[in-house]
């Protein structure tokens, strides 16, 4: 036994080099980004076979040709390439808020807003499944800023109301609405107004 | 930009020797948050990015945590001083690379960051040196409760914090222990260790994380799963595996002191002597002689006082942390002649190894 560096192998993988076109019979392109791949690696986990394609500059920055640093798990973790399955009922789907794609949460394993997640839900499952210990939060909840949001919501309703009141000239309702406002801004003092960058 | 945060004399991680203990170096816990009101980084316009940075860097202002902090934005810092803040863990790889409109808030004494506009809007982390999930927990979950009282986040109740990439959704909590472990991976035994962790949902990583190499022995653990599970559920399950790689860690050097002895002391004292008398060194070397003096502190051959120095050591030996302090542009073999003087000065005055004094059991 000596004190040489440490050589540990993080996961069983083949990792496998074509420069020769011959021997790939059609060219594959790079998980990452759009240019040839000259990597491949296949990797079997709890029975699931991922494979994954690089090109060369890809393949070095995330470590791939470096055997003591790699671990493909930690590549289809953060990046999911193939995780995402390519045909389900909801290819196609577009984005409301953002405008994202299934296509682009399946280039990129990651998705556009917060709005996506209702979005891509259908999708989503089975990720989720490979991913996480379970498929509903459990943990911290933001209480202060859900109270927040809820508030602001119910005066924008109110608001509404107290226009459309003071339309149809329910002067009476208005006045009750008009307090009930005030109310809900009196009570919260330090509220920061909400403002959406979507506008 | 940086030379404030680097001359510190109170930085969490390079000047805190009273924390320092054997086997585990650091503790960092980090939460990723969105702000509910815009899409997330990765999809932001450029117009989008520099308002919530804008927002969040005057709203993280604001918390008394951060008083007398540091912000620096993206954009103003050079290559150099990004690499020497990923050195330093306060800073992600993917930080530096990223596109415009991020930016950092980093607090006094260097143990809490938050990184605006990386791949969320928000990445708050604490790191604390030596083995405290719980009180870096209870950081963490404060200034995050803070931030919640003027910023309004992206939450369901199904999943919990909503992140750019589903690997973070849930909690948004990643927890990453680094741990120095010589006995295990001298004694060939860390190729065992990764895979049963890893069917734990507990992932093993070199120093700076995906795709380094764990030179030093040094290894980051961290917890994969962030949904399904409470914060004190993840912290207590990777704690419990911590705890057991730690015994395995303490048993697989005394076994080798016993059966290895002289062997031991030997690399020990010849990784003590070209530290004193090295004149060419890369920062791999210096990592992988750091870690045998820091062996050899644990065992009893130098004072418990020298290992919050090998700490400090593992950080400014590092490309950019010598680069930097040389104050100049230097090429890479000059690098290493800088790294020799560094160390060579620093050693000069550390006590003799006191082989008498090994302390033969844990």
């Amino acid at each position: 036994m000596s004190l040489q560096r440490n050589e540990c192998v993080y996961a069983v993988c083949t990792l496998l080099r074509f420069d020769d076109d011959t021997i790939m019979p059609e060219k594959l392109k790079c998980s990452l980004c759009d240019k040839e791949a000259t990597v491949h690696l296949t990797q079997i986990i709890q029975n699931k076979i991922h494979k994954v394609d690089l090109c060369e500059a890809c393949a070095q920055n995330k470590g791939v040709t470096d055997p003591e640093g790699f671990a493909l798990a930690d590549l289809l973790q953060t990046a999911n390439f193939n995780v995402v399955p390519e045909t389900t009922s909801g290819a196609g789907t577009c984005c409301p808020e953002c405008g994202y794609e299934t296509a682009d949460f399946q280039r990129t394993g990651r998705l556009g807003c917060a709005a996506c997640y209702t979005t891509f839900e259908a999708q989503l499952g089975s990720v989720l499944e490979d991913m996480h210990t379970g498929l509903r939060h459990v943990g911290k909840v933001p209480s202060m800023a859900l109270q927040r949001q809820s508030s602001v919501v119910t005066l924008r309703q109110l608001e509404k109301a107290l226009a459309k009141a003071i339309t149809e000239e329910a002067y009476e309702e208005a006045a009750t609405l008009r307090d009930q406002i005030h109310t809900l801004q009196t009570d919260k003092p330090g509220q920061q107004e909400i403002t959406t960058l979507y506008d | 930009m940086i030379e404030a945060l680097l001359q510190s004399s109170a930085a969490e991680l390079t000047q805190n020797r009273k924390k320092a203990v054997p086997v585990v170096l650091s503790t960092r816990i980090r939460l990723a948050r969105n702000l509910s009101t815009a899409p997330f980084p990765g999809r932001a316009t450029s117009a989008q990015r520099s308002d919530v940075l804008a927002k969040c860097k005057s709203m993280i202002g604001q918390l008394k945590e951060m008083k007398g902090g540091y912000f620096f934005d993206s954009k103003a810092l050079s290559d150099l001083e990004k690499q020497t803040l990923v050195e330093r863990h306060l800073i992600s790889r993917e930080l530096c690379e990223g596109t415009p409109g991020s930016g950092v808030y980093i607090r006094k004494d260097q143990s809490c960051s938050v990184m605006i506009n990386e791949e969320d809007h928000l990445r708050i982390q604490i790191l604390k040196s030596g083995f405290s999930l719980k009180s870096a927990w209870r950081q963490v979950d404060a200034f995050d409760t803070n931030l919640e009282q003027i910023l309004d986040v992206a939450f369901s109740p199904e999943h919990g914090y909503l992140t750019a990439c589903p690997t973070n959704l849930g909690t948004g909590l990643r927890a990453s222990v680094m741990m120095h472990l010589p006995g295990l991976a001298i004694s060939g035994q860390m190729e065992r260790v990764v895979r049963a962790v890893n069917q734990l949902g507990i992932a093993v990583r070199g120093l700076f994380g995906e795709g380094s190499d764990a030179t030093g022995h040094i290894f980051q653990i961290s917890n994969q799963q962030t949904l399904g599970e409470s914060e004190d559920e993840i912290l207590s399950r990777l704690g419990n595996v911590l705890k057991t790689i730690i015994d395995h860690e303490f048993n697989a050097r005394y076994k080798y002191l016993e059966e290895n002895r002289s062997q031991l002391f030997d690399q020990i004292g010849r990784a003590y002597g070209l530290l004193q008398s090295v004149h060419i060194i890369t920062s791999n070397e210096a990592m992988n002689l750091l870690s045998l003096v820091r062996l050899a502190v644990d065992f009893g051959l130098l004072p418990e006082t020298s290992r919050g120095l090998v700490d400090r050591l593992f950080i400014e030996c590092q490309p950019g942390h010598v680069q930097l302090a040389a104050r100049q542009d230097i090429a890479p073999e000059q690098r290493d002649i800088v790294r020799a003087s560094n160390l060579r000065a620093e050693f000069s005055s550390l006590d003799p190894l006191s082989f008498d004094n090994i302390v033969n059991s844990s």
